[in-house]
């Protein structure tokens, strides 16, 4: 542990104000996230808690009907935007983890085993990836969400729609891993300890797992933090656009497509206070992950 | 050189056939066709024969290759939702994609170069400062969330411009533009300027990290040395350096200029293949999907290609290093 705060990398970190305000503004949403039901004022997709007469309440004022007030206000369905902005948070960073580590557990696996094995096999797979690299991973992400959504029956298609949305999300985005890998191996493979294993005559899978893949972690890393800020966006722009998070199960981008509706009405803040919140998560995590990248990056420093 | 255009014709090619490959699959794997063609009230004989007419009994191999030479020939068979071709409705919505995507290609290529040149220029002004502050903000904006912000200030509260649709059209031949009208050219303002903001940062910072690697080479040095004007210095001999790489970019985003479309066409309620796009995977209109897919990838097949041959053209280092 105090190795960790000797480290150069804490010490950018401890002389960086951008890099502190984004982890803390990160880690502080991801704990609301988590405890969500315990700071929420009410479950808003429970029935029982919902009044139809507290709709349109807006913020701070006492609503018409009820006198109840509300922090940022009510939505059509009388649910409290505070807390359909917490438990939507939820679902965002659910999503938008799962999916990274998909890509994460997909790319580490191909990436070693085209850096080691090599020949066809290291062929196959950087075809693949140079294939779909050709396109955006956003419109890669639709395609997977409009195949998957067309398999599943009808009568589950709410229910899967956000284990759906991991895999689309999640095999969008495992080229860039599966690269850096790749690379790291190709490198890590003529090295002697490399050479020592094979000899004492450990599996090539061992090889890779248990002395390869430790000695490639460090680029995985950033490469992980930048993406979670862009499967963050890409969850929000793909629930945004109706082929997401269902509206039984909104998450961020859901909210936004929902109080765009009511944006000509005047009822701003159904639609605001989501957005600033997405807008804030994408914000630090993309920071932290630039920040993250410099302090690895010993070229730059 | 020769055969490095075969070469990589030949992986363009592979790289179609591919997603042919997965177009195809959609239609395979993704629901029954007969299901979809035939009604509730159907007899084993009726489905047999459709089977039979629609070479579902065929192997794979021979059904694959009969779906890519339809496909070339623009044949994507019929929509699941709107029960007409797709050829033709694709051919309906083209116009008003092509429309904006142009129209936000030249103001993110023309507001880029020039506040990428101005930002390279003047790197220490506070004007610099704040355009650059800004652009970091552009992108890590989502595209909707600009959209939405746009709509808010100039149709909500000051009124100005129209939040969806194209106006009014005109029909010139097979197509509709919205350049001849009025109202037209008003809806075509907010989304134009959502689509290219991402384009127009990117290739902002590009030019001017560019513009202040040449500004520091010694023949700059040397051409103001002779004494030449600012302008000339600054657009004849570093603008025109920089646009190697420049160009590069801009080709190889004019593909992602049509795919993000698909996201402003939604916020706008555009009517362009997008939007289309969109609906049909709402809807699981699989030919549509298919069509859109196949329509896509031999446009981003084709730009990266040009691209590359173009580049090859300019910088010889690369045709014998392949």
């Amino acid at each position: 542990m105090t190795r960790f705060f000797d480290s150069d990398v804490f010490y950018a970190f401890r002389t960086s104000p951008v890099a502190i305000c984004s982890l803390v503004v990160t880690v502080l949403l991801v704990l609301s996230a988590v405890f969500a039901p315990l700071i929420a004022t009410t479950n808003p997709f429970d029935p029982a808690s919902l009044n139809l007469m507290n709709g349109f309440t807006p913020p701070m004022e006492p609503n018409a009907f009820t006198g109840e007030r509300f922090w940022l206000g009510t939505d059509d369905q009388g649910r409290d935007v505070y807390s359909t902005i917490l438990y939507g948070l939820r679902i965002s960073l659910f999503v938008g983890i799962s999916a990274v580590l998909l890509a994460m557990v997909i790319g580490i696996f191909l990436g070693l085993l085209s850096g080691y094995v090599g020949g066809w096999t290291e062929t196959i797979i950087m075809r693949a990836a140079d294939v779909q690299l050709t396109f955006p991973s956003i419109l890669v992400a639709m395609l997977i969400f409009g195949v998957a959504k067309g398999v599943t029956p009808v009568e589950y298609r709410d229910q899967m729609a956000i284990w759906v949305l991991i895999l689309a999300i999640g095999l969008s985005d495992w080229v860039q891993f599966a690269r850096v890998v790749r690379g790291a191996t190709l490198v890590e493979k003529s090295k002697d300890y490399v050479a020592a294993a094979r000899l004492i005559g450990r599996s090539p899978l061992a090889i890779m797992i248990r002395h390869i893949l430790p000695n490639v972690l460090s680029p995985v890393l950033v490469i992980a933090t930048i993406s979670l800020a862009l499967a963050i966006i890409a969850e929000a722009t793909l629930s945004f656009l109706g082929v997401g998070a269902p509206a039984t199960q909104p998450s961020l981008g859901t909210l936004i497509r929902i109080g765009q509706g009511f944006l000509f009405s005047g009822e701003w803040w159904i639609l605001a206070f989501p957005a600033c919140t997405l807008l804030v998560l994408a914000l630090a995590v993309n920071l932290l992950g630039d920040w993250l990248r410099d302090a690895l990056n010993p070229r730059l420093r | 050189m020769l055969s490095f255009i075969v070469k990589r014709v030949g992986q363009s090619v592979l790289v179609l056939l591919v997603t042919g490959l997965v177009a195809f699959s959609m239609f395979t794997f993704v629901g029954d066709p007969i299901d979809n063609m035939l009604g509730q009230e159907r007899t084993m004989e009726d489905v047999e024969r459709l089977r039979t007419q629609l070479g579902l009994d065929q192997p794979f191999v021979v059904q694959y290759v009969r779906f890519l030479e339809q496909a070339a020939q623009g044949n994507f068979g019929i929509s699941y939702r709107q029960g007409r071709p797709v050829a033709e409705i694709l051919m309906e919505r083209a116009p008003a994609t092509l429309e904006l995507a142009a129209v936000s290609g030249i103001l993110a290529i023309v507001m880029g170069i020039a506040l990428g040149v101005f930002t390279a220029i003047r790197r220490d002004g506070v004007a610099a400062n704040l355009i650059m502050s800004i652009s970091l903000i552009g992108v890590s904006l989502p595209t909707f969330l600009i959209g939405i912000l746009l709509i808010y200030l100039f149709s909500v509260e000051l009124g100005w411009l129209p939040s969806f649709g194209r106006g009014e059209t005109v029909k010139i031949g097979g197509w509709s533009t919205g350049f001849l009208t009025e109202s037209g050219l008003k809806a075509l303002i907010l989304p134009a300027i959502t689509l290219g903001l991402y384009q127009m940062t990117l290739i902002m910072r590009l030019v001017r990290s560019e513009m202040l690697e040449v500004l520091r080479q010694d023949y700059v040095r040397f051409a103001r040395a002779r004494g030449l004007s600012n302008r000339v210095v600054n657009f004849r001999h570093a603008l025109k350096n920089t646009m190697v790489p420049v160009i590069t970019v801009i080709g190889l985003q004019l593909g992602s200029i049509i795919a993000f479309a698909i996201i402003t066409e939604t916020v706008f309620q555009w009517p362009g293949v997008g939007l289309l796009f969109i609906n049909a995977i709402q809807f699981v209109d699989i030919p549509v999907m298919a069509a859109y897919l196949m329509l896509i990838s031999v446009m981003f097949v084709a730009i990266n290609l040009l691209v590359d041959i173009l580049y090859a053209m300019i910088d010889p280092r690369l045709r014998s290093a392949s």
